[in-house]
């Protein structure tokens, strides 16, 4: 399966995390809030006029600008 | 006296616990290392004295955020004797790894799972006993909405208190590195303790998004929220604030006009209508405030501000701003001063200070007030709505000119990454809790600052003795007259210069002015000032009235929420500039083209 960036998914597909390409004080906090290689991962939604996405890992939902989405390699399942 | 540090992620019912154990007897402290005040509590446990401290909010001990240096200094700085660990018990899979981060710093811990009434409906199971035994930590379930759980961790505190710290490691940075291990040491905790189903089932947070949120539906929900919220503030807070305005009244008729009649004028004037007005100025705010938060605390803690600023945050993001700001910018137009301490919810230190200096361009209904009145006396019944409606559309202005052209000096550096908690009913306890705090908050830090302005104003306006009072010859007239040569190229003569003076104390009051400066009222002020100004004069009073500091209740929220009175004077500053500068284009303008 070819890798993709988070942003591209679209609502209802699930991907599975390969890489987090985000500087230090990002990449902390995807990791605090469960963002880890390997990890599933199902978008939920995306906001209109190009607003944030929603994500589930988990039991936890989070939201995330489109800018950010785009520093996380997923691969689609 | 020993210390209690009250450590967690967000979203944990961290406060509320806290407001638990402390039974709401918090208050707000500033301790070395760190630049933020922090709510703390005294309460007496096993015969001592313990002081329970709330930390913020952090996801990551390691992390970057401005929550978590803070906790990290007081931390280093303020050495607790225990740190109480509270994690949500539905999110136990990803909680942990802050509670081993806590572990590693060999600190004396209580761990309090808290939510694990909601725990449950979601299918998980924790074996409490185990997870202690795996991790040697005391580890308790409990529910802080519902009060369950309490005296079994409250004796485990009390014990674990008895034992003497082992002494803090400064080695916090030196452990990012171990984020491996403390992975692997998670993965087996949670094998052993913790079952999770697979698939969650579908819950009625989903259901409730799959409309609230919805491509098309989301935002007209969004603003027909807003605004019932709004009217229920106002319609419920307008009659409020008069009766507490005619009981204040009344109390000044009927005791204290007799008990100072025997005092000089000017002595009774400055206690009545210096210093009293002050208190019924602050008085005035304490419902509105009141209302405010029981309304905020139901929208934040159901868990619906995450789901207005995901709908919002589209469009401010490209102000700077985020989508909690756009909802204090809206209630803003209700009153300044709530929204501007409602700006706590965000955690950005660099965002709240730019959502701050926009808010108070937001058109109050003090301000709507005083164009309502110089609308009708100036403008005829066709034109005056279409005049207050423009006036609406240069709030907005003012407010996305100024976060334009400050979202760079004000950069947030916090990554817009959040959680979204799933809905959830907030209990009456927690509302009226958090309104008592905010209210207790207000009038702490901001009473002595409104009456020391209410009282300099009154000074400005009736001195010296032997001039008539707001009249040419007092020191407020001649600061007006002195500041002509800055007011007369936007169309403001030394009458209205006064009532400028005077709404710094506030909007309210700016008619009532101009009655005392014009000693004239209702529609003959009117038709006085109908025939004094042509309309041009009046839009361009009008758009400063609109655009500089609301009001001295105002500045001191401002200086006490963002604890910085640089950033005060600056915002002061700034709305002055942009008020002459507006006026100025405006009544040249309109001159230029033969008005």
């Amino acid at each position: 399966m070819p890798s993709t960036t988070l942003s591209t998914l679209h609502p209802g597909e699930f991907a599975t995390i390969v890489a987090i390409h985000a500087e230090e004080a990002l990449h902390q906090r995807l990791l605090a809030l469960g963002f880890r290689s390997g990890k599933q991962i199902e978008l939920i939604r995306k906001a209109s006029f190009s607003g944030p996405l929603q994500v589930r890992i988990g039991t936890t939902d989070i939201l995330l600008r489109r800018s950010e989405a785009t520093k996380i390699t997923v691969c689609r399942v | 006296m020993k210390r209690v540090a009250l450590l967690g992620m967000p979203n944990t019912g961290k406060s509320t616990l806290f407001n638990r154990i402390t039974g709401g007897a918090a208050r707000v402290g500033n301790w070395p290392g760190i630049t933020v005040e922090l709510l703390s509590g005294k309460i007496l446990l096993g015969g001592d004295m313990v002081e329970i401290i709330d930390l913020p909010g952090i996801y990551d001990l390691h992390g970057f955020s401005d929550d978590e240096q803070v906790v990290r200094h007081f931390l280093h700085d303020n050495v607790p004797d225990l740190a109480l660990v509270i994690l949500n018990a539905t999110q136990i899979e990803r909680q942990m790894s802050l509670l081993l981060q806590l572990k590693q710093l060999n600190m004396n811990l209580v761990v309090l799972l808290n939510m694990a009434d909601e725990a449950k409906k979601y299918g998980i199971t924790i074996d409490g006993k185990k997870m202690s035994e795996l991790l040697g930590v005391p580890i308790f379930l409990l529910s802080g909405k519902y009060g369950t759980g309490y005296p079994e961790a409250l004796q485990a505190i009390t014990k674990a208190l008895r034992y003497p710290t082992p002494g803090m490691a400064e080695q916090l940075r030196s452990q990012l590195e171990q984020d491996v291990h403390i992975e692997a040491e998670m993965a087996r905790v949670l094998k052993h303790a913790v079952q999770i189903p697979a698939q969650l089932p579908e819950n009625l947070t989903e259901k409730l998004d799959r409309v609230m949120l919805h491509p098309w539906l989301g935002l007209p929900i969004f603003f027909a929220i807003m605004y019932l919220l709004f009217q229920a503030i106002f319609l419920l807070g307008q009659p409020l604030q008069e009766w507490v305005g005619e009981a204040l009244g009344w109390l000044r008729e009927s005791a204290l006009d007799p008990a100072f009649a025997g005092l000089p004028a000017w002595l009774s004037g400055l206690l009545l209508d210096g210093a009293y007005n002050g208190v019924a100025t602050v008085a005035a705010f304490v419902p509105l405030i009141v209302l405010f938060f029981l309304f905020m605390a139901m929208v934040e803690d159901s868990g619906y501000l995450s789901r207005a600023a995901f709908l919002m945050d589209a469009l401010m993001a490209r102000l700077g701003l985020d989508g909690r700001g756009f909802v204090m910018l809206l209630m803003g137009f209700g009153c300044n001063v709530p929204a501007l301490m409602g700006t706590r919810v965000m955690r950005s230190r660099a965002m709240r200070l730019l959502t701050m200096l926009v808010i108070p361009f937001s058109l109050c209904s003090a301000r709507l007030q005083v164009f309502v009145f110089i609308t009708a006396a100036l403008f005829s019944p066709k034109a005056a709505p279409v005049v207050l409606f423009s006036l609406y559309l240069f709030s907005f202005a003012a407010a996305i000119v100024t976060a334009l052209l400050f979202k760079g000096k004000f950069k947030s550096s916090e990554p817009f990454v959040l959680e979204l908690p799933p809905y959830r009913f907030p209990t009456a306890y927690q509302i009226v809790m958090r309104g008592w705090l905010e209210i207790r908050h207000f009038l702490r830090r901001a009473t002595k600052f409104i009456i020391a302005g209410v009282v300099l104003i009154w000074l400005l306006t009736n001195l010296p003795p032997s001039a008539a009072p707001a009249g040419g010859d007092t020191l407020a007239g001649m600061l007006g007259s002195f500041m002509q040569p800055i007011f007369a190229p936007i169309g403001i003569n030394e009458q209205l210069t006064i009532a400028l003076i005077f709404g710094f104390v506030a909007k309210e009051i700016v008619i009532g002015a101009l009655a005392v400066i014009y000693g004239l009222s209702g529609t003959a002020l009117g038709g006085a000032l109908g025939q004094q100004l042509d309309w041009v004069q009046a839009y361009s009073f009008m758009l400063f009235t609109l655009i500089y500091m609301p009001c001295i209740s105002a500045i001191a929220t401002m200086r006490s929420e963002s604890r910085n009175m640089g950033f005060t004077l600056f915002a002061i500053g700034w709305s002055l500039a942009l008020a002459w500068l507006m006026s100025f284009a405006f009544y040249q303008g309109a001159r230029a083209l033969g008005y």
